[in-house]
């Protein structure tokens, strides 16, 4: 097939340039020497960092389209030097800090930039910042009680979350709410109420979620989705075999992922598909039991079971921590939990412990989809020898790519330990091992060790 | 707001902003991330947070917001007090249509546009069922698969109606471009809730000859695999019963090219329970065959899964975890 062909339909005609550039790389390398391969997949390290620093300390005028976005900015930029190992020095965490106190709403939430209205996307990505900085300083300046009326305030009587007042009701608000909820520990049910419904919703006849009921399925509504429905103990009532089935075919000739079926291979898809991977891995009870549920469906002469019966939370958490480190422990979450003036009710103290318990545990499985061949893309078509990442060759790099490039070279790298928190052997890794990252929690896509001292501090406080 | 040479105006020399004192950003004396702003940006904004802060919901206000969208379409605060003000002033909306429609142009993937152009819709009720599906027409017809434009379409379709033409729409992009999932998508949504055509099951005949006629020109297209399993959703007995899909897998197997999504098919099928005749065993044995590798597998559904992890190397781990998942009437 020639992209010149007039025969091609647009969809073929853009497949067949995007694989032509990508195979000219691919060629390209495998023409080389095996030494200057080495140099070619090395991750240029200072380069990205370099990068990275320049960001948090001055853009150009042409990112006045990110204004509304600053700490979207902020949390890219600080997430991927995170990732790389680094810690900024006193002066700019505490700058970061500041700065994002000054786009924290005084009745809660954080906003795009100073003055502007609290915004759920924004605050997301204020908190996850402000935990991935990490310390005294910068976590106690999120207000926890203010932030949970913001929260109740955006919630919508149908169960889902708008995004901003009167905003846009779909899967990333729902997420973007019960992510931060719950590495704050402020999760409770009158926030989990019908969310999960919502989500079922939005997952298509092709197996992923779609970011409304109706749409399309999409790689990021559906880490959103997925990553929600885990987040409040429902992941069950979701088809993870279709999910499953979308997912592994998302993954396409160029090595790397695209969002959509028949869409063009994406950088930042290696975290949004990869990240579901990383998800379902720690979900093997619930999918063999929904394997058993369809064969038993079968055997009985029944219509496939669809209506999968809820558990309780705590059965829920027990099968999926698959009595490991993290076994239902009462003692463990009696301590700390709400902030003042929050109900204490059984359901929030059952909500409390999902996140830390899912990334506790061990996974025998080894990653459902070509996790070298991802790294390849990763390294050989994403990233840019100056420093960043991007969508794709022909595009330029930015901090939305360089952050989820490096989230999903770090998802591949750990993806066949079977705990986030050791080393991965040098077989995982694609390049030499010093393009080793730090392992994230995948479902908020904090840095482990940074999510581990949140937990405890939001626990303790 | 331009001088006659077409330069911008700065806001404190237009006499009517005269009384007002523009609010500076409180960035703090260290921000990260900051933004060098030009001046104009500066100056817009500042008097934008000048009005913003006040409430003042006047022309002037609506304006300025103008200018503001245009130097940053995806500042939501300035979108949302722009509704609040064309409420205040009771403006006309279908103006407020053209404004959107501009701005739209360049910046046909902003959440705020789609998120403010619902507003002006569900106001403006079935009077702007027409303009709004020709609206996402002229979207759709620079990029056929514009998320935030099929969410509109969808959205315009089930709160305000005008689903009479919604199929032949559908049938028209995929007559341009088969491959085009998201028409694919829509047509799934216009069978499933189009409230003129019966529903899925009764649409199910008919939708599974068109799917089948996509497949035969262009096997390796995933749309109309996708979509054919998608239209016996929560129905394994019809699926596996409708032969029509199991003897489509039979063709192109026997093709013996292009087969990844017919061999994952049949597995669907016979996990399902269909029950295989000595055709399809030889179909794909013959796949195997033509590897070069010897079968050790007692079961077809092992042998497609063996197949589809030579054929289909990306994906080997998964077709390796199938096998060992499969259910135990298969084995």
């Amino acid at each position: 097939m020639e992209p010149t062909d007039l025969n091609l339909t647009v969809t073929q005609r853009e497949q067949c340039m995007v694989e032509a550039q990508v195979f000219g790389i691919y060629k390209h390398f495998s023409d080389l020497p095996s030494r200057a391969q080495t140099v070619m997949l090395e991750l240029v390290r200072d380069k990205h960092i370099e990068y990275l620093t320049d960001g948090l300390q001055q853009l150009g005028s042409s990112f006045r389209v990110l204004d509304a976005n600053r700490p979207w900015l902020c949390y890219w930029i600080l997430h991927s030097l995170a990732l790389l190992g680094e810690y900024v020095d006193d002066e700019l965490e505490n700058n970061a800090v500041d700065f994002l106190n000054r786009c924290q709403d005084p009745n809660g939430g954080y906003s795009g930039g100073p003055g502007q209205m609290p915004h759920l996307a924004t605050t997301y990505a204020a908190v996850n910042a402000l935990v991935t900085l990490g310390g005294q300083r910068s976590l106690s300046s999120i207000n926890r009680d203010k932030l949970y009326t913001f929260l109740r305030r955006m919630k919508d009587p149908s169960g889902g979350f708008r995004m901003h007042e009167a905003g846009e009701i779909d899967v990333r608000a729902c997420y973007t709410a019960i992510s931060v909820a719950s590495v704050l520990n402020i999760l409770d049910q009158e926030l989990v109420e019908n969310v999960g419904n919502y989500i079922l919703s939005c997952q298509t006849y092709e197996g992923g979620i779609a970011g409304e009921p109706g749409s399309e399925a999409h790689g990021g509504y559906t880490f959103c989705g997925l990553a929600t429905m885990i987040l409040i103990g429902q992941v069950h009532g979701l088809n993870i075999t279709g999910l499953m089935n979308w997912v592994v075919f998302r993954q396409g000739v160029e090595c790397g992922f695209q969002g959509r079926t028949n869409k063009l291979v994406d950088g930042c898809y290696s975290f949004w598909q990869g990240g579901v991977f990383s998800l379902i891995q720690r979900l093997r009870t619930v999918v063999n039991e929904q394997l058993v549920m369809m064969d038993d469906g079968k055997q009985d002469g029944s219509s496939r079971c669809t209506q999968i019966p809820v558990k309780s939370h705590a059965s829920e958490r027990k099968q999926d921590s698959e009595g490991t480190s993290s076994q239902y422990d009462e003692s463990r979450w009696e301590q700390g939990g709400a902030p003042a003036g929050l109900p204490r009710s059984p359901d929030l103290i059952n909500l409390s412990n999902i996140g830390l318990s899912f990334v506790e545990q061990h996974t025998e499985n080894g990653p459902l989809f070509h996790s070298l061949a991802l790294q390849q893309y990763i390294l050989l078509c994403s990233q840019v020898l100056n420093g960043g990442f991007r969508d794709k060759p022909g595009k330029a790099r930015d901090y939305y790519h360089t952050c989820y490039c490096l989230s999903g070279l770090s998802v591949c790298q750990y993806s066949c330990s079977k705990d986030l928190d050791s080393s991965p052997l040098p077989h995982a890794l694609f390049g030499p091992y010093s393009n080793l990252v730090e392992s994230v929690h995948p479902l908020y896509n904090i840095v482990l060790n940074r999510y581990h001292a949140a937990h405890d501090f939001f626990r303790g406080s | 707001m331009e001088s006659e040479e077409g330069e911008r105006i700065p806001l404190s020399q237009r006499p009517e902003w005269h009384d007002v004192t523009p609010v500076p950003q409180d960035d703090g004396p260290n921000p990260v991330v900051p933004i060098a702003y030009t001046d104009e940006f500066r100056e817009t904004m500042d008097y934008f947070r000048a009005v913003y802060l006040a409430d003042e919901r006047s022309h002037r206000s609506l304006q300025l917001t103008s200018e503001a969208i245009r130097l940053n379409p995806g500042n939501y605060t300035v979108w949302h007090f722009r509704r609040l003000i064309l409420e205040t002033l009771g403006a006309d909306l279908q103006k407020e249509l053209d404004f959107v429609e501009d701005i739209a142009k360049d910046n046909s993937k902003n959440y705020q546009i789609w998120h403010h152009r619902r507003g002006l819709a569900e106001k403006l009720g079935t009077a702007a069922t027409v303009t709004e599906l020709e609206f996402t027409k002229k979207i759709l017809s620079l990029d056929a698969k514009n998320y935030h434009a099929w969410s509109h379409r969808q959205w315009v379709l089930q709160a305000l109606g005008g689903w009479e033409d919604e199929l032949d729409y559908c049938h028209q992009l995929l007559k341009e471009d088969i491959f085009n999932n998201s028409a694919w998508n829509q047509r799934y949504f216009v069978i499933t809730k189009s409230p003129l055509l019966g529903g899925l099951e009764a649409m199910r005949d008919s939708e599974v000859g068109y799917s089948i006629e996509a497949i035969v020109v262009n096997p390796e297209n995933e749309s109309p695999w996708r979509y054919l399993r998608g239209l016996f959703k929560d129905d394994p007995k019809s699926w596996i019963d409708d032969s029509r899909v199991s003897s489509l897998c039979l063709k192109i197997l026997r093709a013996k090219s292009r087969c990844v999504f017919a061999l994952s098919t049949l597995l669907e099928l016979v996990c399902d329970g269909f029950r295989p005749s000595s055709e399809f065993k030889d179909a794909v044995v013959s796949l195997w065959n033509n590897s070069g590798s010897d079968s050790t597998d007692s079961s077809l559904a092992e042998t497609i899964c063996s197949v589809l992890g030579f054929l289909d190397p990306l994906r080997a781990n998964y077709w390796t975890w199938r096998k060992s998942k499969l259910p135990a009437q298969t084995v």
